[in-house]
């Protein structure tokens, strides 16, 4: 199930590499999204599944959408070839695959992530929390402090925005004067 | 898009159903999937499908830019609010079990509010950027 789902998701990246139309491109990347979703799903991780769904494939697509409504749909060909930027993609896509070689099983309950704090969790969260949803728990209680830290992430990214297409905008209503 | 007669109804009965499903998904976040993140994304996705059907004017009518820049800010504040209340009732920042006698019920509302101000933030971030997107596009066809 999920080996199909990644083969298709590689499929699509492969139509994002060689697609020129940014159109066509944009609506790869909401497949993209909603195939990884679709992994989440199967992996049980339903919360982050509904997060890529909603952000990935939704929201996304719609502000890529705009930025195409304000730049021209088709991507210029390269001016030389990038070869060592490939070669860098290359040397690092080898060193994570290397470093996956190193990581326990998938769900191996031995791994030293599952016997940290994941066993409190687990066991204690609903009688500490009165939260049946763990994730839920983990986030917003015991895990307050880094979703704080999230929230403010999100909130810098918002301001940062703000600043920079405000910016633009004031400059170019000063240019005709 | 407005004159687009089937577009228009369908997206007015699919807005009221979204903001149900945004508030929904907030709300049941602690026994369901979802959470205040996730509603956020989705009560302004039905924003910007109304500012994408109706034009962004009416959205504006609807949620003013100024209401939405506050809501950045004020679901952060919110949220560190929290911890300081944590502080304030003799505990460590962001400690739930001192909000209520019963500590079970204190992590509950602290839940609770941390999560509204995750919301108020996410939902307050993403229609703020498109905002900027769309209303940037305006102000070009209407210069040139």
């Amino acid at each position: 199930m999920i080996s199909v789902l990644l083969t298709l998701m590689a499929i699509a990246t492969t139509a994002i590499i060689v697609q020129r139309n940014l159109f066509a491109v944009v609506i790869l990347f909401g497949i993209y999204s909603f195939l990884m979703a679709t992994v989440l799903v199967a992996l049980d991780a339903v919360d982050v599944g509904m997060t890529e769904a909603s952000v990935g494939a939704g929201i996304s697509t719609v502000l890529f959408l705009g930025v195409l409504y304000l730049t021209r749909s088709e991507e210029m060909k390269p001016m030389h070839r990038p070869l060592l930027p490939l070669a860098f993609a290359l040397a690092t896509g080898f060193m994570l695959v290397y470093g996956t070689l190193g990581l326990p099983a998938f769900s191996d309950p031995d791994a030293p992530m599952h016997r940290h704090v994941a066993p409190r969790y687990i066991n204690e969260g609903l009688r500490e929390t009165g939260v049946p949803n763990i994730v839920t728990a983990v986030l917003a209680s015991y895990r307050g402090y880094d979703t704080l830290g999230e929230t403010t992430v999100v909130f810098t990214a918002g301001i940062g925005v703000i600043a920079l297409m405000r910016r633009i905008r004031r400059r170019r209503r000063e240019q005709p004067k | 898009m407005k004159d687009y007669l089937v577009l228009r109804v369908i997206a007015k009965m699919m807005i009221a159903f979204m903001l149900l499903f945004a508030l929904y998904v907030q709300f049941h976040g602690e026994l369901g999937p979802g959470g205040g993140f996730q509603a956020g994304v989705i009560s302004a996705a039905a924003i910007i499908l109304y500012a994408i059907i109706y034009g962004l004017p009416a959205a504006h009518r609807v949620v003013p830019e100024w209401v939405v820049e506050t809501m950045v800010a004020a679901g952060v504040l919110l949220f560190a609010l929290v911890g300081v209340a944590g502080i304030v009732l003799g505990g460590n920042y962001l400690d739930y079990f001192v909000l209520d006698p019963n500590p079970v019920h204190g992590q509950e509302r602290g839940i609770f509010w941390v999560e509204a101000g995750v919301f108020i933030t996410v939902s307050g971030v993403m229609l703020k950027i498109f905002y900027l997107f769309a209303g940037r596009g305006r102000d070009e066809e209407s210069e040139s």
